[in-house]
């Protein structure tokens, strides 16, 4: 793997997003708004039973986290739809990058543009709502790992899907994140769910990282097996989601979709 | 018919070696057993009517389209095997497959110069753009530039890696009469003086009588003839190179290529 062609997404994305405003604030905008919504909730939920459940580590600290995941998600595809949107495939697969190198890229610019949205919503949900990632602990580092493992292979996935159905299938990706949340059960406890859902559930790394938020904030501990077993669970699916795109990415060159990738040619 | 292969004159690989390709979609030929060579220093043309298959080799010489059979080798490395190292040797520019039109023409260069991996990205830009004289756009979007200016960047894009083989495209097609003299002027230059191979379609017979060593005339997915662009025409019977492009686009059975 050439790093030099994998920093050559990453930096061309840096400078699209300083010509570009307009590029930066999807990437605060949305989540600044969601902890200001959710912290006002949370807020208000407290008041009314003050010593209930705390409402701002369970519900603000699943939208925050919630939110990483997605923005992680969404770093990989918007990287990905930039080629889309400037019809660059033929350029970019031209040049010897290398499928790897390229999703490589992809994957580090998701880590950059992730780190803006997460270091936004930590700072309002500390200085404006009180709630410190360091509430949760050293479980806290291990939630964002599985969080962000799962991102990075959904936005794999969904990037193939696009690469195969064409420029106008971007809206199947788009609602991704709204699909999978209530099968990862962020704002409930997992046995709410009718048991088909809890299956699917346990599919889903997001389902224990949200049952161990919801332990710690019950005051109950987070078992480092079921961590592991989600970050495990997390990079199989990142396998399968390279293997997905290597393989979309070879009949892509075999029936001459690259070559020809518009969203008029694409069925 | 397969067109015979040109002799080698040396024993280094040629920068193109194209050896019985073929390509079809959805049970139509698009490309029936295309064997061709191009020499370091040498200028080819890739002519043919819209539909005989030059895109779809340019693709597959690309690796953009995997050939159904047959084999690509850029300075001997096989593209299918070696896929990184054979384009790492090649450059393209094609009306097509514009740059992103939302970077600077600076920052377009620099993304390529990193793509190529080259080990100084900025220099390399540098020196491009005051060969090409866009110095001056350096920091205007893509996107803003005339189709002249565009096709200026595209072609130092092309050269940002120093290739042995280039893959031209119609390179000419948007450029004023002066700016597409002075690129054929700088490509045939490139040519004699960096050794580098051209591979160049154009609709343009003058154009390519002037620029290329040698034609390919492409119908229906092969290679119908080959030679001098400045003889083929007498050689057939034909007054000039155009008139027997047309017969070949219009009467492609007549020379022996079957349905």
């Amino acid at each position: 793997m050439n790093l030099r062609r994998v920093s050559a997404i990453v930096l061309r994305q840096i400078d699209l997003m300083r010509s570009s405003p307009t590029r930066v604030v999807p990437l605060v905008a949305w989540v600044a708004i969601d902890i200001v919504l959710w912290g006002f909730i949370t807020r208000y939920l407290g008041s009314l039973s003050a010593h209930g459940p705390d409402f701002t580590l369970t519900l603000l600290g699943a939208v925050l986290l919630w939110d990483f995941f997605g923005r992680i998600m969404q770093g990989v595809t918007t990287a990905f739809f930039e080629d889309v949107w400037s019809r660059s495939f033929l350029n970019l697969f031209a040049s010897p990058i290398s499928v790897s190198e390229y999703v490589a890229g992809l994957v580090a610019t998701s880590v950059l543009t992730s780190c803006i949205s997460l270091a936004v919503m930590l700072l309002l949900a500390r200085f404006a709502f009180g709630l410190s990632l360091l509430a949760f602990g050293l479980p806290a580092a291990g939630f964002l790992a599985v969080l962000f493992l799962f991102g990075i292979a959904l936005g794999i996935f969904a990037s193939a899907v696009v690469l195969r159905l064409g420029p106008a299938s971007e809206w199947l990706v788009w609602p991704i994140p709204a699909l999978l949340s209530p099968f990862a059960a962020v704002f409930y406890p997992l046995h709410v769910l009718p048991q088909w859902m809890q299956w699917v559930a346990h599919a889903l790394p997001p389902a224990y990282v949200f049952e161990g938020l919801r332990a710690l904030a019950a005051g109950r501990g987070v078992e480092p097996g079921t961590l592991l077993l989600a970050a495990a669970l997390a990079l199989l699916q990142i396998a399968l989601a390279l293997g997905f795109f290597v393989r979309v990415f070879r009949g892509a060159l075999r029936s001459g979709l690259l070559a020809r990738y518009s969203a008029e040619s694409v069925a | 018919m397969t067109a015979p292969i040109t002799a080698r004159t040396d024993t280094a690989p040629p920068a193109l070696d194209v050896r019985d390709i073929t390509k079809g979609y959805a049970g139509k030929a698009a490309v029936r057993g295309i064997s061709l060579r191009v020499e370091a220093g040498e200028i080819v043309g890739l002519l043919g009517p819209n539909g005989a298959g030059k895109t779809t080799t340019i693709n597959m010489i690309l690796g953009l389209l995997a050939p159904d059979s047959g084999q690509v080798l850029i300075t001997g490395l096989d593209l299918a095997r070696q896929r990184a190292a054979a384009l790492a040797m090649v450059n393209f520019q094609a009306s097509y497959a514009p740059l992103p039109g939302n970077l600077t023409v600076r920052q377009n260069l620099l993304f390529f110069a990193r793509l190529y991996a080259l080990a100084q990205p900025a220099r390399r830009v540098d020196e491009l753009l005051e060969s090409f004289k866009l110095t001056a756009l350096a920091r205007t979007r893509c996107g803003l530039l005339s189709s002249g200016e565009q096709a200026r960047v595209a072609l130092a894009k092309t050269l940002l890696n120093r290739p042995r083989l280039l893959l031209l495209d119609e390179p000419t097609s948007s450029l004023d009469p002066a700016t597409a003299d002075d690129l054929r002027r700088m490509i045939r230059d490139l040519a004699a003086r960096n050794g580098c191979a051209v591979l160049w379609t154009s609709h343009n017979m003058l154009e390519v009588e002037q620029v290329c060593d040698r034609v390919l005339l492409l119908a229906r997915g092969r290679v119908l003839l080959q030679g001098d662009p400045r003889r083929l025409a007498a050689e057939h019977g034909d007054a000039s190179l155009e008139d027997l492009f047309i017969r070949i686009a219009r009467e492609p059975l007549a020379h022996g290529v079957d349905a």
